[in-house]
């Protein structure tokens, strides 16, 4: 599923990142446990949570995320969007909860880790 | 020709924590070390940095990058790890309410650098440090 896709389904807006290389993600991940996800072996996947610190975007990237959709409204303080633009990593906020952007955009496709 | 790399971080510092990590992940981009392998040592780095955040009260890493692996030794002065089989156990957690709102504490961390590792020692002397040191083949 391309960035722009998951924009228009999960009525998101893009605070960092370009939507000139629209990336193309498969495989989607939720938790707003950072140890959790650093546990994954999965790597080009969108993450969904509603945790909003440096500490989401240092585990993004560590962990070869590439895109990061913020839930419940949380918004990107200016630190994460320039941590974020400094490591392409795309960063997306919704005013969804976490299970109604998980189910829409696994209904479209987007599929799970595990 | 093996390059050294040196880290100051301190204790309750969670916004500098991943610095280390975030700097080596680089550098073996450069290298050109394929992406798995270094997804596997970022994330030891970057959890062992997290665990002298949470924890101690101030500690460094160090990493050698040689040719075939790269040597990691974070070092804390701290309260140590009391029984580190128990530390080592996945769900074990002695940390904080806000270390755990800050998306960690879950009792991972340990079990996690043990599973992107190929040589992993655990060192500790409860009430002044731990110093682990490990190794990942590229």
């Amino acid at each position: 599923m391309k960035i722009s896709e998951i924009i228009k389904y999960a009525d998101a807006r893009i605070v960092s990142g370009s939507l000139a290389t629209d990336k193309d993600l498969e495989k989607a991940f939720s938790s707003d446990l950072m140890s959790d996800v650093l546990t994954l072996d999965e790597e080009s996947i969108l993450l969904i949570t509603g945790l909003a610190n440096l500490q989401l975007v240092r585990t993004a990237e560590m962990a070869d995320i590439q895109a990061v959709l913020l839930a419940r409204g949380k918004p990107a303080s200016a630190e994460m969007i320039e941590l974020a633009k400094e490591n392409g990593l795309v960063l997306l906020e919704t005013p969804f909860s976490i299970y109604k952007a998980s189910g829409i955009l696994y209904a479209k496709g987007l599929k799970a880790v595990y | 020709m093996a390059l050294e790399l040196a880290f100051k971080i301190s204790g309750g510092d969670f916004s500098n924590a991943g610095k280390a990590s975030s700097r080596i992940k680089k550098v073996l981009k450069q290298l050109n070390i394929d992406a798995k392998s270094i997804k596997k040592i970022v994330v030891a780095i970057y959890e062992a940095e997290v665990n002298v955040a949470a924890h101690a009260w101030k500690g460094e890493v160090k990493a050698t990058v040689g040719e075939e692996n790269i040597l990691v030794v974070v070092s804390d002065c701290g309260p140590g790890i009391e029984n580190i089989s128990l530390a080592m156990k996945p769900g074990f957690s002695t940390a904080s309410k806000e270390v755990r709102e800050m998306g960690f504490g879950a009792g991972m961390g340990l079990s996690n650098i043990k599973k992107n590792t190929d040589e992993l020692n655990i060192e500790s002397r409860k009430g002044e440090g731990t110093t682990l040191t490990f190794r990942c083949y590229y």
